[in-house]
């Protein structure tokens, strides 16, 4: 059915709103990857075959949806019952006809399904009542979770689109780019460059033929805001690209998205054809004579072509080497004609921009950078997920609050945003509030919004490593400086995590990290020293252990550390010797365990399951004098 | 070219080809297709591609290996990624590329004997929330233990025998 007015338009939202108003329950089954890999999908199925079933009954009407990403991946699969609020966790497909027949129907609260705060131990029913949302403010992942991605008049039942409509029924190309500059909306692809000045600037550039283009490349590890807004609400990303070609006169549009990514380019492309279904996209959309079409791109697999002209290069089939700064994609990007390249964040706040207006999201957020936020919050920490947030919440808050503090309360060390062009954060920062200025001005970095915690036991000098390595996989090659500069400060981090770290090796980074900045061609080599420079100057006294003691003092260097039982703590239980790799743990259980040091690999595997703490760490150069106590 | 040098199919490369107009920009596409469908990217079909696509073979190649998602050599009957993505990192992904190496007699990026297995690290599979993460064939698993490796592998093969 082709919306060809503004009136049809209006009439299918109404219509769409009242497709479940009889419905006695709707019950939301979470089917993003996370729940997924726990066993959604079954969750999903059982729930539509009891539907089903009272259905033929002729019971009352439950319309079960399967849903995008909730945040909440860990505690999945997750399952939400609407008009009733109510969340289950952790829910299994064999439980589900007793959910049905005693939640749905009888109104009775299953508490083994309830989510249990990590922190007080106490059931919570309500959605809205977990700490982990209670504390959000959703705009780009507004419908996220309350949506059938598959099915476009969910969509449009909560709204989407009618940001769209009014753009093409109301205003002018013009008058649109005047509300996103109202908005103050900067990128959520990590530079945070003004998103109405870039539009401008496209706008300017001479030539018929231009690109609106959205980067789902999202390559920062331990970053999935984009994964999630792709599969869950992929409406929102496409209606952001027509808003946007609209305002800028463009014709043709791309989705770059991660091949990691697969259910995001499936729910992408369904999303994409019942969208011309519709008549919301393709040839003379709502009727208003604008043409605007999106193909979808998948990604090979490499960091670099989220870097803008790599990617262009990417989507026109050829290798993604990032070329120099002073051709400026809007005026000469895909396939040399003027192109506008944004997140997927970015975009998926189009919509709601245009919907409720500049100010409206100008009222969010700091003064300089405005609105929300998503940010993955990940690593050591209690509640991990996917969350989002005003500008200028506290990293505190983040972590403490939404997160519920580290895993196990152990002590906090670091938290690392900004993925490998980041920084790691420190305990004494941690009532930042963040912001693209804070960030970058404590040495990290917005970056995708991915937020990675670390406890005492996370080594500093290897998470600087760990960056290198990755860097030098994902480095295209094309310029020394990145290339090079890479590869020999590796030498240095393996040398001072293996025990051979000498005086000057500091410095020697510190100089080396001067170049790669100066002289490295795109923002990956010139990025590339942040992890290695915040974790210098936050946690220099890690660098000096390695060096000096050839100790390392998160207990993590594996060259530099030996793991041995205490006696007084060890109950014998025997849990250490079921996980050890290389089976040197002896003893019988109920008894003292021992450790043979010399085929122990200080895996750490079984420091971690220890439930009397009885395994400690110590720097392996003094395993003789300790032996010897 | 003899019958038994070009001992692969060349209809399923020919139907994917028929799916993207014969330019440059269709190339990736065609690749992850192809990708797909042979499970690695063989020599001869990537010949196919470029006469098709009118690309310079070299050009196929310096496409073929520079992106990760491309095998040149055969892989093995179910794939196995590891994440070792900073959440993941962070987590302790390394154990378990250390024990699949310990299981299997294979590090990343190697195909074991009866090729049944190959290893691969990927960075980052959008699911962090649930590190350490393991992807083997279709089938993801989160907070994956060393010790749960075994039986992932030995799923894998009944799922490969069905
Ligand atoms: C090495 C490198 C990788 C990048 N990866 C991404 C990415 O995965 N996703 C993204 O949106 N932006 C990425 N960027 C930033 C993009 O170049 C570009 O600035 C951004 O997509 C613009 O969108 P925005 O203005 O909406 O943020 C990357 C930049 C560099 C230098
Ligand atoms: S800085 Fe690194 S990634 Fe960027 S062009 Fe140079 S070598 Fe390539
Ligand atoms: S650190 Fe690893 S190898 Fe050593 S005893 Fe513990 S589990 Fe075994
Ligand atoms: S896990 Fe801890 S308490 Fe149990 S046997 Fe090992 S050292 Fe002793
Ligand atoms: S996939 Fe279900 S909460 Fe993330
Ligand atoms: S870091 Fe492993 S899934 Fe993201």
């Amino acid at each position: 059915m082709q919306i060809e007015s503004k009136a049809a338009f209006e009439s299918l939202q109404t219509e769409s709103r009242a497709r479940h108003a009889d419905a006695q329950a709707e019950i939301h089954v979470c089917c993003g990857t996370g729940c997924l890999a726990n066993g959604s999908k079954a969750v999903a199925e059982a729930f539509a075959a009891e539907a089903e079933k009272r259905n033929r009954n002729g019971g009352p009407k439950l319309v079960v949806k399967p849903t995008g990403c909730h945040g909440f991946c860990e505690r999945g699969p997750l399952v939400a019952f609407k008009p009733s609020g109510l969340l289950y966790t952790k829910v299994k497909a064999a439980a589900v006809s007793e959910v049905v027949e005693k939640t749905v129907e009888g109104g009775e609260i299953l508490s083994r399904f309830l989510y249990k705060d990590p922190t007080d131990k106490s059931r919570i029913e309500q959605y809205a009542d977990i700490p982990f949302y209670k504390h959000q403010n959703r705009v780009a992942m507004r419908n996220i979770g309350l949506i059938d991605p598959t099915d476009i008049l969910d969509a449009v039942a909560e709204g989407a689109y009618s940001g769209l409509a009014k753009a093409l029924f109301e205003m002018d190309p013009d008058r649109v780019i005047d509300e996103v500059e109202t908005s103050g909306l900067r990128g959520r692809g990590g530079a945070g460059f003004n998103t109405a000045r870039k539009w401008r600037s496209c706008k300017k550039a001479e030539g018929d033929r231009r690109f609106v283009l959205c980067n789902g490349d999202e390559g920062d590890p331990g970053a999935f805001k984009d994964r999630s807004i792709m599969e869950g609400d992929p409406h929102s990303v496409i209606e952001g690209l027509i808003i946007g070609a609209y305002a800028l006169g463009a014709h043709e549009g791309f989705i770059y998205v991660r091949d990691e990514y697969p259910l995001a380019i499936v729910n992408l492309m369904i999303a994409l054809e019942q969208a011309r279904a519709f008549g919301l996209l393709g040839a003379n959309i709502l009727g208003t004579g604008f043409d605007f079409d999106i193909k979808i791109s998948r990604g090979g697999g490499a960091f670099v072509c989220g870097e803008s002209s790599a990617l262009m290069l990417s989507i026109a089939g050829k290798v993604g080497e990032p070329r120099a700064k002073y051709v400026h994609s809007t005026a000469k990007g895909l396939f040399d004609l003027p192109t506008v390249l944004n997140n997927v964040e970015t975009w998926a706040n189009i919509g709601a921009i245009i919907d409720k207006g500049g100010t409206w999201y100008a009222s969010l957020g700091t003064e300089k950078s405005k609105g929300t936020k998503a940010f993955s919050l990940v690593g050591k920490v209690k509640n991990t997920g996917l969350i989002e947030l005003e500008m200028g919440t506290t990293l505190r808050h983040i972590i403490f609050d939404i997160g519920g503090g580290t895993l196990g309360d152990r002590p906090f060390k670091a938290v690392q945003t900004g993925g490998p062009s980041g920084g790691c954060i420190p305990e004494h920062l941690l009532d930042l509030p963040v912001d693209f200025e804070k960030l970058t001005e404590a040495g990290s970095m917005m970056g995708s919004g991915g937020m990675i915690v670390m406890d005492d036991r996370t080594c500093m000098v290897d998470v600087a490593r760990y960056f290198l390595a990755f860097l030098i996989e994902e480095s295209c090659g094309k310029c020394t400086p990145c290339r090079e500069g890479l590869r020999q400060m590796l030498v240095i981090y393996n040398d001072l995590v293996e025990g051979r770290g000498k005086n000057g090796d500091i410095e020697r980074i510190e100089r080396l990290a001067k170049a790669m900045q100066l002289g490295s061609l795109c923002e990956l080599g010139k990025s590339a020293p942040n992890p290695v420079l915040s974790t210098l100057r936050y946690f220099r006294d890690e660098y000096e252990a390695h060096i000096n003691d050839k100790a390392c003092p998160a207990g993590m260097c594996r060259e530099l550390t030996a793991y041995r039982i205490l006696e007084d703590l060890c109950g014998g239980c025997h849990a250490c010797v079921k996980v050890c790799p290389v089976d040197c743990i002896a003893g019988e259980p109920k008894s003292l365990h021992v450790i043979d040091h010399e085929a122990c690999i200080s895996c750490g595997a079984c420091f971690d399951v220890c439930p009397d703490e009885a395994i400690v760490t110590f720097p392996k150069n003094t395993l003789f004098e300790t032996e010897v106590v | 070219m003899t019958q038994e040098y070009c001992a692969v199919d060349l209809g399923p490369v020919a139907e994917i080809l028929k799916d993207y107009p014969p330019e440059e920009a269709s190339l990736i596409q065609v690749l992850q297709d192809v990708h797909r469908a042979y499970n690695y990217l063989p020599c001869d079909v990537l010949g196919t591609v470029a006469k098709t696509l009118n690309v310079p073979l070299a050009k196929v190649f310096s496409v073929s290996t520079f992106y990760k998602a491309f095998s040149l050599e055969p892989q093995g009957d179910t794939i196995i990624k590891i994440c070792v993505g900073t959440a993941c990192h962070i987590r302790g992904a390394g154990q378990l590329v250390e024990e699949l190496e310990r299981k299997l007699g294979v590090g990343p990026d190697q195909t074991t004997e009866d090729r049944k297995f190959t290893v691969k690290t990927v960075n980052c599979v959008g699911a962090c929330a649930m590190a350490p993460v393991m992807i083997v064939g279709e089938t993801y698993h989160g907070s994956a233990k060393p010790a749960r490796i075994g039986k992932f592998l030995a799923e894998a093969e009944v799922d490969h025998a069905d």
